[in-house]
């Protein structure tokens, strides 16, 4: 469980274009830098959305992160959904789904 | 010289990256209201726009979070986000360094806040400045509040960050305007994204345009967050120009809840007491 370290990779990404060309030609040399654990290699990867929101990223890093990851608005909702569907409730942080 | 402005507005990214698919009526009704804060800005003649906003991790994170920063260049950039996706194309904005640096060392005799000299904006700032600037030719300098990364700061530091900024500007000869954003009740990022609590916007927005400090500084984080979700802790913002505006009382120019857009769209300025 590294959470701090997803968020600090996504964020960095986010905001670094140079990363992000780095990130494209080699995933796995970029994931190395950070600690890591292997769910959370794999959903940075994919990109799994809804686990990366189930496992706490803060929803504004996810936000961002999933509008350059090429995730039309609803898309990005479902994928949350999906996500909470698949994985249960969102287990850290302050983005948790709010049951109406 | 005396603040020659203060005012707040909504800054979320469905403005202008979901446009087409709010109602138009209401959304016309959100956009003629920056339009007019534009043109309150551009009657006020300031010499730089200080923004206060509550940022989105562009440029500062968990490892080493300020509770307040003050942006220090003489350029900054952004978008960060996807251009497309915001559907605000990726530039330079023009800041003012000499004037930051002279604001922030007033500052620092009140707050302690971290400067800048790199900046990057995402859509907390490049929404507003889109409607408010729109031909990027005022200099910006960008503010910053912790409303992401808790701990947060404290509503009451808000307000007394506010008050730095209003005897800060008092002590410069520029005509400083003041734009916070933020806000209000809103569940941004979350599948409940659209969920807006109207009665609590209206009840802080009564708060803010009677500037009464005590009301605006009452909320705990854990009633924020249970009646105004993550967003509403950006009310930090608006706290922060009440504290500018000490003493006036504001208007409410435009609320107008817009689900797609993920918030109550507002719009508000203070009536500076001469």
């Amino acid at each position: 469980m590294s959470l701090y370290y997803v968020q600090k990779l996504l964020y960095q990404l986010n905001r670094d274009p140079e990363l992000r060309r780095r990130f494209a030609n080699d995933a796995d040399e970029v994931l190395a830098s950070y600690e890591l654990t292997p769910e959370e290699r794999e959903a940075i990867r994919k990109p799994d959305i809804g686990l990366l929101y189930v496992l706490g990223v803060n929803g504004q890093i996810l936000m961002h992160f999933a509008a350059y990851r090429g995730f039309e608005w609803n898309a990005y909702l479902e994928a949350m959904r999906e996500g909470v569907r698949r994985h249960g409730p969102v287990r850290a942080g302050i983005y948790a789904l709010v049951e109406e | 010289m005396p603040l020659v402005f203060a005012g707040v507005c909504s800054h979320a990214p469905g403005i202008t990256g979901r446009a087409e698919r709010a109602d138009p009526a209401q959304r016309d009704t959100v956009y003629a209201a920056m339009e007019r804060l534009r043109l309150a800005i551009e009657a006020a003649r300031p010499d730089a726009l200080v923004v206060v906003a509550a940022e989105h991790f562009a440029n500062f994170f968990m490892n080493n979070m300020p509770a307040f920063a003050v942006g220090m260049a003489d350029h900054y950039e952004g978008p960060i986000e996807d251009e497309a996706w915001l559907r605000i194309a990726r530039r330079r904005v023009p800041g003012h360094r000499a004037l930051s640096e002279r604001l922030v060392a007033r500052l620092m005799h009140e707050v302690d806040v971290a400067y800048a000299e790199e900046w990057l904006f995402d859509h907390g700032i490049m929404v507003p400045l889109h409607f408010l600037t729109p031909r990027y030719d005022l200099p910006v300098i960008p503010a910053n509040i912790n409303c992401q990364g808790p701990p947060l700061t404290p509503l009451h530091r808000a307000y007394t960050f506010g008050r730095a900024l209003r005897h800060a500007a008092d002590e410069v000869p520029e005509r400083i305007a003041l734009v916070g954003t933020g806000g209000i009740s809103h569940w941004p990022a979350t599948p409940n994204s659209g969920k807006i609590n109207e009665a609590w916007d209206r009840d802080f927005l009564d708060r803010w345009t009677a500037n009464r400090r005590e009301a605006l500084i009452a909320y705990s984080d854990a009633e924020i967050y249970r009646d105004g979700g993550q967003g509403g802790f950006e009310i930090r913002t608006f706290i922060a120009v009440a504290g500018a505006a000490e003493g006036s009382t504001g208007e409410i120019w435009c609320y107008t809840p817009i689900p797609i857009f993920a918030v109550g769209c507002t719009v508000g300025v203070m009536n500076l007491a001469g």
